[in-house]
């Protein structure tokens, strides 16, 4: 009788590991103003150690449009849709430079953040959550870099058109977030076993570029090959995006939606595969 | 009473050596016997976790059917050898790693110490840290704020508030971390051999703070640490791993007599393989192949009446040519491992064979130490040190006790207040030497 009412009373059961569905996405909120505290540290970091350091955020996206106007526009003579290909090339690597940034990071989290794993406590979500809000900084910044360069060219009587599908923007940062995070976890988790997934994510995710329409548009690609990147869900994301900024290539809100299902897919096996691998992670390292 | 903590049938498994390749191959059988039904055959191999033994299989259980009850505001200290498993009850208490068998309830919000200063960023500035480290250690922003002063205050670095932490003496650095650390308030704090760094000074206020917590405020403290002496102080409870099993668990006096007993049974032989570099090191020319403390009378004990005379036995084998060979027995502290005192004597000058055994005995007819606790630290080298010694044994021995006696002096040292090194007389009153063991044993 006394015992039963003593056992009602535990705040927390330490139990082995078991089963792939018992998460505790409660306690990620609960853990808020650590997530908070991660992405200020993020920022801070940056900000401090170099002058240069929001000047790189610059230069990276404008030396690899130079590069890719130069290789794919005027050598390789790839059509841009009739949009200035300054214009066309900056918008597809401003997008998928986020989605690239979100994975690449997130894939590490494991590795960069074994210490403090091993040290102390808290829903390890919290930590990839924490970088893909740090890396809005960078996208934030390059978006002001391209609608510079579009306020510019649209100035000079250039044909591009922005729309109301710009308010689609913050839906299609979410989806760039949740495919980046998604994939990223579940890489991020394998790699705590296997260690060679590591050099397997810089390569697929240059890989995976050309597969995206960054450097060509929809419309340039043979039907034959269509499907395989359609089958991309970052197709979709770019596809919209530069439908928005630019008014060029077509509006698809059936791929969106592909897209959009996907991102759910990818982001329920992460963080069921996440949830599984926090618990028994630091025995392996 | 009302139990806080419930430890039932705790057992931890891990795997030793690298993760390799194999590991693959591993999973796919271990994912094969879930599959028809049968028991995980990898769970079968482990072994109980002595570290001077080889294991045969690379399987270990680093805690093997753990049970224990903690109560309501109980200071309880956990001790034991190097690897005996203290810091993985104290990560899977933290949730920082999964059990293999068993399970633990907990009442209240725990908060774990495994490290002064995790995740401190050395960019930010002390002030950013703070907040940062707090986060980390679960506590809410508002919390954090309302407290900042009077961490500030406690850490004393002020005036660096504003700088990063990369510009933070070690010291600075670690007083402004456990100022947070010290802040926290959960209902269970667990706090990990944290005492190991900082300066005798920085130990002592982390004692004094973690006994405030629990007698001003009633709140639970687990706490980790090889020093006996500040276990003896702070925990009214204590328990003893040995080799991933509980050995005893009791009133912290009772205990400490029985984790003298326990260390008693260490053998050191020629033939302990020892793979911790910290407790032995050496290259295996020569080995000790016995070490024990005795009495005037020549009974073998580790504890002794403050002012009684002290002897080391010691004995060992050459197993390359050696030139010459010389003991070396020092007295540590066991609060800061600094060397209070120490015994240094030639055994022989000229060049030895392999194989060849020897004995000595060190006096120490007036070691006039406080009562406490002291690790003893045994060392054999060349005549002529080279750089690197030939057998070292550090702190694997049961340390010496100093008790208080009748014959009460003023003494020098202090275990809590190492001041210095002390020269103490010694003799060398047995130095024999066997050289023809060799040509015995083969006939
Ligand atoms: N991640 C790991 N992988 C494999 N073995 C491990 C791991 N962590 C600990 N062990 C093993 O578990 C055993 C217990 O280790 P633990 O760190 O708990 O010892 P300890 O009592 O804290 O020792 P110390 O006094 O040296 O701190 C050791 O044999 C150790 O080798
Ligand atoms: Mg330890």
């Amino acid at each position: 009788m006394k015992k039963s009412q003593s056992e009602s009373e535990w705040t927390l059961e330490i139990k082995p590991v078991s089963g792939w569905f018992n998460f505790h996405l409660k306690d990620v909120w609960k853990y808020r103003d650590l997530l908070f505290m991660f992405v200020k540290r993020d920022f801070v970091s940056v900000y401090k150690q170099t002058i240069l350091g929001p000047f790189w955020f610059f230069l990276q996206p404008i030396l690899t449009t130079i590069t890719f106007t130069i290789v794919f526009g005027n050598i390789a003579k790839i059509p841009t849709d009739g949009i200035p290909p300054i214009l066309f090339y900056m918008s597809g690597i401003v997008c998928w430079g986020y989605f690239s940034d979100c994975l690449t990071r997130t894939s590490s989290t494991f590795i960069t953040n074994a210490n403090i794993f091993g040290k102390v406590y808290f829903p390890r979500l919290v930590s990839p959550l924490s970088n893909i809000i740090s890396l809005l900084m960078k996208f934030g910044i390059q978006m002001i870099l391209l609608i510079g360069f579009l306020i510019y060219f649209k100035m000079n009587g250039s044909d591009v058109n922005p729309n109301i599908y710009i308010l689609l923007t913050p839906y299609l940062i979410l989806l760039m977030a949740g495919l980046g995070l998604g994939f990223g976890i579940i890489v991020s988790s394998l790699t705590t076993k296997y260690r060679d997934f590591t050099f397997l994510v810089s390569f697929g995710v240059q890989l995976l570029m050309y597969a995206t329409p960054v450097i060509y548009p929809l419309s340039a690609l043979p039907e034959k090959y269509k499907w395989i990147v359609l089958a991309n869900p970052m197709t979709s994301i770019v596809d919209t995006f530069r439908y928005a900024f630019l008014g060029a290539g077509t509006f698809n809100a059936g791929n969106l939606l592909y897209t959009s299902v996907f991102v759910v897919l990818i982001l329920s096996i992460g963080i069921i595969v996440f949830n599984r691998v926090e618990k028994t992670f630091m025995d392996t390292v | 009473m009302n139990s806080v903590i419930k430890v039932e049938n705790l057992s931890k498994m891990y795997r030793l050596g690298l993760v390799g390749r194999r590991t693959i191959a591993e999973d796919l059988t271990r994912f094969w016997a879930k599959f028809t039904g049968k028991e995980d055959p990898y769970l079968k191999v482990g072994e109980t976790n002595v570290r001077a033994v080889k294991g045969r299989s690379d399987f270990v259980w680093a805690l093997k059917n753990i049970n224990f009850d903690i109560n309501d505001g109980e200071r309880y200290g956990i001790i034991g050898k190097n690897g005996a498993g203290k810091s993985t009850l104290l990560k899977i208490l933290s949730r920082v790693a999964s059990p293999t068998t068993g399970n633990i309830k907990v009442k209240g919000r725990v908060a774990s110490l495994l490290e002064v200063g995790t995740g401190f960023h050395p960019e930010l500035t002390g002030r950013d840290n703070i907040f940062l480290n707090g986060s980390i250690l679960g506590m809410s922003q508002d919390e954090i704020k309302s407290k900042f002063d009077s961490i500030v205050d406690f850490s004393g670095v002020e005036r660096y508030i504003d700088t990063p932490v990369k510009r933070y003496s070690s010291g600075m650095y670690v007083r402004l971390a456990f100022a947070v650390a010290a802040h926290l308030e959960p209902e269970i704090l667990i706090v990990d051999e944290v005492l190991a760094v900082g300066d005798a000074e920085f130990q002592k206020k982390c004692l004094g703070k973690m006994h405030d917590v629990s007698e001003k405020e009633g709140r639970t403290v687990i706490f980790v640490s090889h020093n006996l002496h500040a276990i003896k102080i702070l925990c009214q409870k204590t328990l003893i791993l040995n080799n991933g099993e509980l050995f005893a668990n009791g009133n912290t006096e009772e205990v400490l007599s029985m984790y003298h007993e326990l260390n008693r049974d260490i053998k050191i032989g020629a033939d302990t393989e020892v793979d911790n570099i910290k407790s032995r090191r050496g290259n295996g020319f020569i080995r000790f192949t016995s070490i024990d403390a005795l009495d005037f009378s020549g009974k073998s004990r580790y504890t002794f009446e403050h002012g009684e005379p002290v002897r080391f036995k010691i004995s060992f084998r050459t197993y390359k040519e050696m030139n010459g060979v010389t003991l070396t027995i020092a007295v540590m502290s066991g609060l800061s491992r600094e060397c209070l005192t120490l015994a240094h004597h030639e055994i022989t000058r000229q060049k030895l064979d392999a194989g060849i055994t020897g004995e000595a005995v060190v006096e120490f007819s007036n070691l006039n130490i406080k009562p406490g606790e002291y690790p003893l630290h045994f060392e054999l080298t060349d005549i002529v040190y080279n750089g690197y010694s030939k057998d070292v044994i550090d702190d694997l021995t049961p340390p010496l006790v100093i008790k208080a006696g009748d014959k009460v002096k003023d003494s020098e040292f202090d275990p809590e207040k190492p001041s210095g090194f002390f020269l103490t007389p010694s003799k060398l009153i047995l130095n024999e030497l066997n050289e023809n063991v060799m040509e015995v044993k083969n006939i």
